[in-house]
């Protein structure tokens, strides 16, 4: 039973994280139909702002929380800024374009981003600083829950509702969803559909920015090709969830988050990866548009 | 001076030129038709208009002001609003959600009286408001199409092929209500091939002929005219057809 609870806390944890980014793939898909393959570097990106943040950019002496909240939003401000530009360098010129040619540069952008990170921070492992959060470790009915894990599951949530609630009960977001649908007719409403890709490439980013500062304090180390193994996993969660629709990224996200958690404490870590793509299979083998998702997979 | 002023418009796709110089003008408060074959150019028309479509050549002007280079956002700021071909609503969003959406450039509290208005106008859509647009009769999803562009509190409403795929008894209720609609001010150019019904409710008719204006002239003359009887009436003997 202390193992069985053990697992749900881990894979809550590591659930909320990769539903935290795969938002950021699922929403770009929705208004663009189109996979943003650097979105997961993106989010790793985020990771080492915040690691400069932590370590000290600022000279010592302060208080450890209020740093890592500073580090959260210089994180999060700057992968937005860092999405907006993705989005207008690489593919607002390709809009029009083949499809092949915006699936290029996403992969130009993801490899870009990624021997950026190595050029910036070296390409050895970097180890986040301890001791800046409360070291608090709960205990309930044998299993334990740190301080980190509590904060990542109700940030995750908190901020999964409010994307929620914005774009279901906001002029906005209902404009994001209408966009997602048809573009040509949501211009006939007036809504500046450029306008609404963008929102979706500073929201996306924001959160997998967090995602990814998250997953630096969960596991206490960053490395550059990071973007591409949970980027990976965030994706599946994505489109296990059905890509384009939000509730399917957060359901994937935590189903993911628990099934890893489930493989790694019941049968072995190092089964994970195939354990994952067994469940994407069967999921895909049932409903081919994902938990969530209407369509049936069209244009790649 | 004219409300809409469209003069030697030229609209290419590629290399086919789909229109190919075409002037026409719409005056404050009348109601004009297009009439046209598949393929003609309205939907094209239609779509420049709008500003979904970017124009090879010509002007478009909007009450004295040129909008021929405006985005379709700016272009339904300025009082054009359209309802398209194919109705086009948004399946996965309520019929409240579509309607709210058409007032999207209006400050929110403004659009409620729109919406009353939209509401009284079209009962069906109030008694629907919280289903899924997809999942309405196509006359009904028509309906939101037109109280989705009405929500705009457009000058100029374009309408797009009304009456496409629609029951006759249905398309005569949505006739009713544009003649409803104009009757509050609302200028109306309408593409149609259901001739004979649109130039009953028309003030003027234009022909559009793979890309040109043949033909302009008053809606009772067009509806008279054995050469548009013959085309566009199918003639004579169905005269009788809606
Ligand atoms: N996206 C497009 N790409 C290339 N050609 C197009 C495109 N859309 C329309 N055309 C061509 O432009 C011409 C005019 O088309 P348009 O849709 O404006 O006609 P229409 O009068 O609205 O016809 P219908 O009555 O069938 O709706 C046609 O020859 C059509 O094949
Ligand atoms: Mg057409």
């Amino acid at each position: 039973m202390g193992t069985f609870i053990q697992q749900v806390i881990n894979g809550l944890t590591v659930g909320g994280i990769y539903a935290l980014i795969a938002l950021g793939y699922t929403m770009v898909y929705g208004v663009l139909r189109l996979i943003n393959f650097a979105h997961g570097d993106l989010c790793i990106l985020g990771a080492f702002v915040g690691l400069t943040m932590l370590s000290g950019a600022l000279g010592g002496g302060h208080p450890g929380p209020a740093l890592v909240l500073l580090a959260f939003v210089v994180a999060v401000i700057a992968i937005s800024v860092a999405g907006v530009a993705l989005e207008f360098v690489a593919y607002r010129p390709l809009r029009k374009a083949d499809r092949l040619a915006a699936v290029v540069s996403a992969l130009g952008a993801s490899m870009l981003i990624e021997n950026g990170i190595m050029l910036i921070w070296g390409p050895e492992v970097r180890v986040f600083p301890s001791g800046l959060l409360p070291a608090t470790t709960w205990h309930v009915a044998g299993a334990s829950i740190s301080f980190v894990e509590v904060m990542i599951i109700i940030v995750s949530v908190v901020l999964m509702a409010a994307l929620y609630g914005f774009v279901n009960h906001t002029r906005f977001g209902t404009a994001i969803r209408a966009a997602a649908i048809d573009q040509d007719a949501a211009r006939l409403m007036g809504i500046n559909v450029n306008r609404v890709i963008s929102s979706v490439f500073v929201i996306g980013p924001a959160l997998g920015a967090v995602g990814g500062l998250f997953i630096g304090l969960y596991y206490r180390e960053a490395y550059f090709t990071m973007g591409w193994t949970y980027g990976l996993n965030a994706f599946i969660a994505a489109i296990i969830g059905g890509i384009g629709n939000i509730p399917g990224a957060m359901l994937g996200g935590v189903l993911l988050g628990l099934f890893n958690a489930f493989a790694a404490g019941y049968v072995s870590s190092s089964w994970q990866n195939a354990i994952t793509f067994a469940l994407l299979i069967a999921i895909l083998l049932i409903r081919p548009s994902g938990l969530l998702g209407e369509r049936v997979a069209e244009k790649v | 001076m004219s409300l809409l002023e469209i003069a030697d418009l030229r609209v290419n796709y590629g290399e086919i030129e789909a229109l190919k110089g075409v002037s026409l003008a719409v005056a404050q408060g009348e109601i004009v038709a297009i009439l046209g074959a598949n393929g003609a150019g309205k939907t094209t028309l239609m779509r420049t208009i709008s500003g979904l479509l970017a124009p090879r050549g010509g002007t478009i002007r909007f009450d004295g002001a040129e909008i021929t280079k405006l985005g379709a956002d700016r272009i339904v700021q300025r009082g054009i609003a359209q309802s398209p071909e194919g109705r086009r609503v948004f399946g996965t969003l309520t019929v409240l959600e579509n309607l709210r959406l058409g007032g999207f450039t209006r400050p929110r509290g403004e659009i409620m009286g729109s919406l009353d208005f939209v509401l009284g106008l079209f009962p069906r859509l109030a008694e629907r408001r919280a289903q899924f647009a997809g999942t309405l009769s196509g006359g009904e999803q028509q309906m939101v199409a037109i109280g989705r562009a009405l929500m705009a509190k457009p000058r100029l409403l374009l309408l797009d092929e009304p009456s496409l795929g629609l029951a006759p008894i249905i398309v005569q209720a949505i006739f009713r209500s544009l003649r409803e609609i104009a009757r509050t001010g609302v200028t109306i150019l309408l593409v149609e091939q259901n001739a004979r019904m649109a130039l009953k409710l028309a003030d003027r008719g234009y022909v559009l002929e793979v890309g040109r204006i043949v033909l302009a002239d008053e809606a009772k003359r067009l509806l008279a005219s054995p050469d548009i009887q013959a085309a566009y009436l199918g003639g004579e003997s169905s005269a009788h057809r809606v």
